[in-house]
């Protein structure tokens, strides 16, 4: 049973990691750009296992582990303001929320 | 073993493609779905049971309903495209893949040919044992980040603000 190469894995995460870089920049919308975040989030749990399983050490997924606790954390306030934010000014194109005040 | 990741690397890379070129938020949305499915088959190759499950019933379970469900009620529909300037349009796209194609080079160059610890450490009761010994704290603390988060959602949510 042959084992995927380190650099393999990287290579994945790096290429996931500049998709939702790009993704981060160029949307318009501010709930894919929480998308793009939740995704590089993501690219980097893909290399702490890869990690994880190469030095067969745990803590790489104990890491991932927290992880996901902390974007579920961060996904449940972030779409709250999203709702807030959407309520206050109508709209869900970042160029119009340029200014802190509301 | 080998195909397995390369299939669903591929399938990974081509739906976080759909994740930022589509303009619709649902599309996305279902797109990033299928991304973290994916990612959750080659945890089980590289053998992370215990992630690979946590992934389909956290993420793409719970956090994504969550999106789709905040989607859905704002009634989000295709973005409008804004006014970016020339080089932005011509220079963001080379710079962007120029950076990150450096980046996927020298960690390929310095990363090949390691050789892994042939008895990983693996398993749900492995994990369970360092979690409750080594990272109790740490564990106790996300606790308290979780109910912060669940207080600050329901302020936030609340109509006036």
């Amino acid at each position: 049973m042959a084992l995927v190469p380190l650099n393999h894995i990287l290579a994945l995460s790096v290429i996931l990691f500049g998709l939702g870089a790009a993704g981060f920049i160029i949307r318009r919308n501010i709930i894919t750009i929480f998308m793009c975040i939740e995704l590089m989030l993501n690219a980097v749990n893909l290399a702490f296992i890869g990690f994880s399983r190469y030095l067969g050490d745990v803590d790489g997924q104990i890491f991932v582990f927290f992880v996901i606790v902390v974007a579920a954390a961060e996904a449940a306030v972030g779409l709250a303001i999203i709702i807030a934010v959407e309520r206050n000014r109508k709209t869900l194109a970042i160029d119009e929320m340029n200014s802190m005040k509301l | 073993m080998l195909p397995l990741f390369y299939i669903f690397g591929a399938v990974a890379i081509l739906a976080a493609l759909g994740v930022i070129l589509q303009e619709t938020p649902v599309y996305s949305a279902l797109s990033l779905i299928v991304v973290l499915c994916s990612l959750a088959v080659v945890y089980l190759l590289l053998g992370a049971e215990f992630l690979a499950v946590i992934q389909v019933i956290v993420y793409a379970g719970a956090i994504m309903v969550l999106f789709v469900l905040v989607i859905m009620l704002l009634n989000a529909r295709r973005e409008t495209t804004s006014d970016r300037s020339r080089m932005a349009r011509w220079l963001g796209a080379p710079l962007l893949v120029a950076f990150f194609g450096q980046f996927a080079y020298a960690v390929w160059k310095h990363f090949s040919g390691w050789e892994a610890v042939h008895t990983p450490a693996t398993g749900p009761q492995k994990i369970g044992e360092v979690l409750f010994r080594s990272y109790a704290l740490p564990f106790e603390l996300t606790s308290i980040l979780i109910l912060v988060a669940i207080l600050g959602a329901v302020v936030l949510a609340k109509k006036e603000i």
